[in-house]
């Protein structure tokens, strides 16, 4: 266990590397200068290739061979999914794909 | 009279496209802030994360980290591969923040997802003042965040019901941002790369060290696949 400092620094880390991701292109590519192609073209195409990324992020430490073999992920995904393509609405579907799964893993699995 | 006319003018007209992310910041920062204090941190370490960090991912694996051993870099690093997607945001925004003055430093400070998306596509009324607009959707979305994180910690102190499974609402959130992208988007291949890879890394590397082999499949895969991506790759 970390002591308070430790932690207040720890989440001083995490805020100065917060600031930096999101400074970092006003500092490389001060107002008024070209930025090069090659930055347009992957500020157009990452953003769909780091989406799938955090969904796998998230899902890391999910064990398809032990446990519950990632059957109540794979139920609440399934749901959400579901949800939003049929309510189109955010709140509902993160809302009701968490409490479906926290259903399946207190009282199910 | 009329500096203030001005300010409640851009304030009145940013509100409206915040509503959706005061809904879901509340109930996305509740359950953060009770997260946390199930996690054994006090009321106003949630607070306290979502004021200086601001970064919703994040925080919810500054938790994690929280957790672990003291090491500073992994903190770092970890956070900086978790918010790489905000370079491109910062790139998408380097004209529209341009000539902001002073307030050019909160809005580039307050570029979250949300912030991001609202402060790039909104169509802003002609006689509103675009840098106050901006400045107020940034202010009102960290606000609401901070609030509804505040909230849950205080309330999780208090509300002893069973949090098992409540951390999947980050899945659930990342599960979403995707989902609106596939739907959005004409071509899939940057997604599908992005899926093949992280999957292909998380295989080879194992849970604790893939994302950044993954970071550097993705640049690689695209760069390679640029013509075929800029032509409009598989339908």
């Amino acid at each position: 266990m970390m002591t308070m400092s430790q932690q207040l620094m720890t989440i001083g880390a995490v805020a100065l590397a917060t600031v930096i991701t999101r400074f970092l292109p006003f500092i490389v590519f001060p107002a008024g200068k070209p930025q090069p192609k090659y930055v347009g073209f992957l500020g157009k195409f990452l953003p769909g290739a780091v989406f799938s990324m955090l969904v796998v992020f998230c899902l890391k430490n999910v064990s398809i061979l032990s446990g519950s073999h990632g059957i109540p992920e794979l139920i609440a995904i399934t749901a959400v999914v579901l949800l939003h393509l049929y309510k189109r609405n955010m709140l509902i579907s993160i809302a009701g794909g968490t409490v479906l799964y926290m259903l399946l893993v207190q009282l199910v699995f | 009279m009329k500096k203030d006319n001005r300010y409640l003018k851009a304030l009145a007209a940013a509100f409206p496209h915040t509503i959706p992310i005061l809904m879901g910041f509340s109930f996305l920062g509740m359950t953060y802030g009770i997260f946390m204090t199930a996690s054994g941190f006090p009321w106003w370490y949630p607070c306290l994360t979502s004021v200086v960090i601001f970064a919703g991912s994040a925080e919810f694996v500054a938790v994690n980290l929280l957790l672990g051993a003291f090491d500073l870099a992994q903190a770092f690093f970890m956070t900086i591969m978790i918010n790489a997607r905000h370079v491109f945001y910062g790139i998408s925004m380097l004209e529209k923040y341009k000539g902001m003055g002073l307030k050019k430093f909160y809005l580039i400070f307050g570029l979250c997802d949300e912030s991001f998306s609202i402060n790039c596509t909104a169509n802003i009324p002609e006689d509103v003042d675009k840098g106050l607009f901006m400045l107020f959707v940034t202010i009102l979305d960290h606000s609401y965040w901070v609030l509804g994180s505040s909230l849950g910690g205080i309330f999780g102190n208090f509300l002893h019901f069973n949090t098992t499974g409540l951390d999947f609402v980050m899945t659930a959130m990342f599960v979403v941002i995707f989902l609106e992208q596939w739907l959005k988007e004409k071509d899939h291949l940057s997604a599908l790369i992005g899926l093949f890879v992280s999957t292909a890394a998380l295989l080879v590397f194992g849970a604790e060290s893939f994302l950044l082999p993954a970071m550097a499949g993705i640049l690689v895969s695209l760069t390679l696949m640029r013509k075929r991506l800029e032509k409009g790759g598989v339908k």
